[in-house]
C-alpha cells in the first residue's frame, strides 16, 4: 500500500527551498545556528533558540533512532507508521517509518533517511537500518 | 495586577443536541447564546463582549452581524478544543480592565454531520503534511512514549474511560450511556497504537456559550455566584526539535499559573473538568497541572479515583468527551459548563459533588503530540 501511496508535492518558498533543491540530490540538509550553535529542524532563516539570523545549511547524516511512534490502523490509503525520530545530529523531527514491518517497530530502534517521490522534489522518510 | 475574582460566570448553556443535520453552524451558535443569556437572566442587548473561536463561520464580522450585537470589546484567540477556556481568561481581563462588562462566549459547529474545513497551513507544512498526524496518531505517539517511560498501561488509560462512562450513565443527553469496564476498553477496536477506539471521544455536533459579567452584575442576578480566580495559558510545539519531550503538555505552564494566581492548590480541588479528548490526554494534564506526580498518572487515575462518591477527584461528571459530548471537536467549552454546574449544585444528583465550591476546568488544543495549547481555570463558589 505504501507503495501506491501518493505524497504531496512540497510547495518550497525562498526560505526553505535549498533544502528541496538538495532533496533532489538525494541531500538531507539541517539548519545550525552559527551564533548559538544550536542545529534545528525544519530550517528557518531565524534560529528559534537565539533569534540571530547567522544560520546556515548543513547535510545530516540522515540518521537516527525512533523517539516514538504510533500505527495508524485503517485510512483512506492505508496503515501507515507516524512517528518522531532523533537525528544523531540533535533536532527531532514529524516522519512516517516506510518499507519495513511496521509492527516490529520499536523506540529507540535505529533509523535512515529514504526518500519517496512527489510531482517535485522528493519527501524525506525513514526506515529501520 | 490580577483577575481573581474580577469575573463571574453568570449563564452557562450546553446545546442538547448531538447530531444536528437539520441546522446551520450559525444558528447553533444563536441558539447556544440564547440559551446561556435566558440562563443568566439577561438579553442580547446586554452583550458588551464576544467572543468566538475557529469554529465560527466567517469569524467575527459576520457572527457579530448575525447575531445583532453591538460589542465594544471582541476576541476571536483561536487554540482548537482549549480557545474556550482561553477567552474566559481573556474576558476576565478585558471586565478587570473595563473594556466590557458583559462577555458571550459560543462555539458551536457539526463535525458529525460533515467534515470540517481543513485549518490554514502552517510554516511547517512542506515538512509534515506528508506524514499523516491526525488527532488519534498524534496522541497516540504521545501514549506510546509516556508507557515507554513510565511504564503507564492500557489499563490504566481504560479506567478514564470506565469513569466517565460511569457519569453519563446519569446524563439523558450523552451520546454514549452505557457504563463499559476495562476489558470493553481494551477489547474495543485499536485505532492508532496504543489507542483503542474507546481512548476516544465521541464526535457531534451541537455547541456550548458562555456570559462572563463583573461581580455588581453577577451579584444583582438570580444564578449562585461562581468566579474565576485563576487562569493560566501556555503553548508547546517541537521549536526546531530541541529536546523533543512528548511526555508533558503546555499543561505545566498553564497550571501552575492558574493555581498561583488562585492563591489554591491542587489537592483543594473538589471537582476537575480535564480535556478527554483521550484517554491519555487526561492522564497527561493530570500529571501536568499537578495532581499527581509524573509519570504517576496511570496509578492515579486507576481503580475509579476520578469516579465521583467513589474517587478522590471526581472528574467530567457529564461524562465528558469521552462518552457525551464533544462538539466541534473542541472539548473546551463543555469543561467549563459542567464546572459551573458543580459549583451550582446543578449537576445530577447522582454526580453531584458535595460542598463543591472549587473546581478547575482543564483543556489542551491542537494535536497534544504536534503543536498545542493548554489553558487552566480555577473557579470558586462564592
Ligand atoms: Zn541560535
Amino acid at each position: 500500500m505504501t507503495e501506491a501511496k501518493k505524497y504531496p508535492t512540497p510547495q518550497g518558498n525562498p526560505e526553505t527551498q535549498p533544502f528541496w533543491d538538495a532533496a533532489k540530490q538525494g541531500k538531507f540538509m539541517i539548519k545550525r545556528c552559527t551564533a548559538c550553535g544550536e542545529p534545528h529542524y525544519f530550517p528557518r532563516s531565524i534560529c528559534p533558540f537565539c533569534f540571530s539570523d547567522k544560520t546556515v545549511w548543513e547535510e545530516s547524516s540522515g540518521e537516527g533512532e525512533i523517539y516514538t511512534f504510533s500505527l495508524m490502523r485503517k485510512s483512506a490509503t492505508g496503515p501507515y507508521a507516524i512517528g518522531y525520530v532523533k537525528l544523531k545530529e540533535g533536532p527531532a523531527l514529524q516522519t512516517n517509518f516506510v518499507d519495513c514491518d511496521m509492527d516490529k517497530l520499536k523506540i529507540g530502534q535505529k533509523v535512515k533517511v529514504v526518500w519517496k517521490p512527489t510531482d517535485g522534489a522528493p519527501l524525506p522518510f525513514f526506515t529501520p537500518v | 495586577m490580577t483577575i481573581k475574582g474580577k469575573a463571574y460566570i453568570a449563564g452557562i448553556y450546553e446545546h442538547p443536541t448531538r447530531h444536528a443535520p437539520d441546522k446551520s453552524t450559525a444558528q447553533l451558535h444563536a441558539e447556544v447564546a440564547k440559551g446561556a443569556l435566558e440562563d443568566a437572566g439577561l438579553t442580547s442587548k446586554d452583550v458588551d463582549g464576544y467572543f468566538c473561536a475557529g469554529d465560527a463561520p466567517g469569524g467575527l464580522w459576520p457572527m457579530v452581524d448575525y447575531l445583532g450585537l453591538k460589542p465594544r470589546h471582541v476576541d476571536s484567540t483561536e487554540t482548537g478544543g482549549c480557545s474556550y477556556i482561553i477567552h474566559l481568561g481573556h474576558a476576565a481581563e478585558a471586565i478587570a480592565a473595563g473594556k466590557c462588562s458583559i462577555a458571550l462566549v459560543t462555539l458551536a459547529g457539526k463535525p458529525r454531520t460533515g467534515p470540517m474545513p481543513p485549518r490554514a497551513a502552517g510554516a511547517e507544512a512542506d515538512f509534515e503534511a506528508a506524514y499523516g498526524a491526525t488527532t488519534h496518531n498524534a496522541y497516540g505517539m504521545c501514549a506510546m512514549r509516556h508507557m515507554h517511560d513510565y511504564g503507564t498501561t492500557s489499563e490504566q488509560l481504560a479506567w478514564i474511560k470506565v469513569a466517565a462512562s460511569h457519569h453519563a450513565q446519569y446524563n439523558p443527553h450523552a451520546m454514549l450511556k452505557d457504563v463499559v469496564t476495562v476489558e470493553d476498553v481494551l477489547n474495543s477496536p485499536m485505532i492508532s497504537d496504543p489507542l483503542h477506539r474507546m481512548d476516544c471521544c465521541v464526535v457531534t455536533d451541537g455547541g456550548g456559550a458562555l456570559i462572563v459579567t463583573t461581580p455588581e452584575i453577577a451579584k444583582s442576578l438570580k444564578k449562585p455566584l461562581v468566579r474565576l480566580i485563576g487562569h493560566g495559558e501556555a503553548m508547546k510545539g517541537p521549536r526546531g526539535g530541541k529536546d523533543l519531550d512528548l511526555t508533558y503538555s503546555a499543561g505545566v505552564w498553564s497550571g501552575p499559573r492558574a493555581f498561583e494566581e488562585a492563591g489554591v492548590r491542587p489537592s483543594d480541588i473538589k471537582y476537575a473538568s480535564i480535556y478527554d479528548s483521550f484517554t491519555i490526554t487526561v492522564l497527561m494534564q493530570l500529571e501536568d497541572i499537578g495532581f499527581c506526580e509524573k509519570g504517576k498518572g496511570g496509578k492515579f487515575v486507576a481503580d475509579g479515583n476520578l469516579i465521583s462518591g467513589v474517587g478522590k477527584l471526581p472528574f467530567n461528571t457529564d461524562g465528558g468527551g469521552l462518552c457525551s459530548n464533544h462538539p466541534v471537536n473542541r472539548g473546551g467549552m463543555t469543561k467549563i459548563i459542567e464546572a459551573v454546574r458543580q459549583l451550582r449544585g446543578e449537576a445530577h444528583p447522582k454526580v453531584q459533588v458535595k460542598n463543591c465550591d472549587l473546581a478547575i476546568a482543564h483543556g489542551t488544543g491542537g494535536l497534544l503530540g504536534v503543536r498545542h495549547a493548554a489553558s487552566t481555570a480555577i473557579l470558586e463558589r462564592v
